[in-house]
C-alpha cells in the first residue's frame, strides 16, 4: 500500500463514468482519489466473484436475491448520506462531509442484522416498503419547484437529477 | 483460520484484524497499522470459503455482534469499524 498503487483501465473507466453520473444525479463521489479506485476494484472484483456489484465493504453470501439490498447503490446510501453525510463505504458522499464538518470513519451498519445471517432466506426488502398503500404514505413526495421533478424518499435530493436545481427548491408534495 | 502476520517493531499489544479485501476501511486499518510499524495479523474474510469462512464469521459475530467489517481486535478490547482515535488510544499511539 504506497502511493505507487496501480489501477486497471477497466477501473479508471468505470471510475470516471461513475463519478460522471452522479454528479448529473445530485451526488458526489469522495474526492479522495486513491480511496474512491480501491473501492471501484472492489465493485469490479465482486461482479467477477457474484456476478453483481455488491458492496465492497459487506461481506457477501453470495447469492443475488440475498444481497439485493446492498447491490451498490444500495438501499442504505440515502439515509447515510443524510445522517452521516457518507454511504456506508464512503464512496458517495455530501458536499459537508467533503469539507470536513462530518467526520471521517466507519459508521453504523444500517444494514439490519437479520439480513446478515447464514441461514436468512428472504429477500431484503427495502427499509421502507415502496408498495402503493392508500394512507399512510410511507415515505414523503418531494416536487422540484423549477422543473416538476417528483421522488418519494426521506428528504429531498441534493439536487435535481434533471434540472440541477438545489435541494431548497424542493417543496413537500404529499 | 489462516491468519496472515505482519512484522512489526511495536508489538507492545496483540492485534488482531478482520477484513474484507475490498473494503476501503479495512485498507486505511492496515495502513494506520503498517504506517507506525504495528505488529499485527489479519484476515480478508471475503476470500475464505466454506467452513474457514462460516467459522470466521461466527468469531467476528462473537467480539462484534454487527458482524461488520473491519472489527479490530486489541488485547482484549474491540474496535467496530475504523475509528482511528480509539485504535491510537488502544495501542498508545
Ligand atoms: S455503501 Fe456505498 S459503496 Fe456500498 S453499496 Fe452502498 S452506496 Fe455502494
Amino acid at each position: 500500500m504506497s502511493v505507487e498503487e496501480r489501477f486497471s483501465d477497466e477501473v479508471i473507466k468505470t471510475w470516471e463514468r461513475l463519478k460522471k453520473e452522479a454528479e448529473e444525479a445530485g451526488y458526489r463521489l469522495n474526492p479522495d482519489r486513491v480511496f474512491t479506485l480501491r473501492l471501484v476494484q472492489g465493485l469490479i472484483e465482486n461482479e467477477k466473484r457474484y456476478g453483481y456489484w455488491c458492496c465492497p465493504c459487506r461481506l457477501a453470501f453470495g447469492e443475488k436475491d440475498k444481497d439485493v439490498d446492498v447491490i451498490c447503490p444500495c438501499y442504505y446510501r440515502d439515509s447515510d448520506i443524510e445522517e452521516f453525510g457518507a454511504c456506508y463505504c464512503a464512496l458517495y458522499v455530501s458536499d459537508e462531509w467533503i469539507e470536513g464538518k462530518k467526520k471521517h470513519g466507519s459508521i453504523p451498519e444500517r444494514r439490519p442484522a437479520k439480513f446478515m445471517r447464514d441461514g436468512y432466506s428472504e429477500t431484503p426488502a427495502p427499509p421502507q416498503s415502496l408498495a402503493p398503500s392508500p394512507q399512510p404514505l410511507s415515505l414523503p413526495v418531494w416536487r422540484c419547484k423549477v422543473c416538476g421533478y417528483l421522488c418519494a424518499r426521506p428528504e429531498p435530493p441534493g439536487k435535481c437529477p434533471v434540472c440541477k436545481a438545489g435541494k431548497d427548491r424542493f417543496e413537500r408534495f404529499m | 483460520m489462516k491468519f496472515t502476520h505482519v512484522p512489526g517493531r511495536n508489538a507492545k499489544h496483540r492485534v488482531t484484524l478482520y477484513a474484507l479485501s475490498t473494503c476501503g476501511w479495512c485498507k486505511k486499518t492496515k495502513e494506520l497499522l503498517d504506517s507506525n510499524q504495528i505488529q499485527y495479523e489479519y484476515i480478508d474474510v471475503d476470500q475464505c470459503q466454506g467452513e474457514e469462512r462460516a467459522e470466521v464469521s461466527t468469531k467476528v459475530r462473537e467480539l462484534n455482534p454487527r458482524g461488520s467489517f473491519p472489527t479490530i481486535r486489541i488485547d482484549g478490547d474491540v474496535v467496530a469499524g475504523y475509528d482511528e482515535d480509539r485504535i491510537r488510544e488502544l495501542l498508545e499511539l
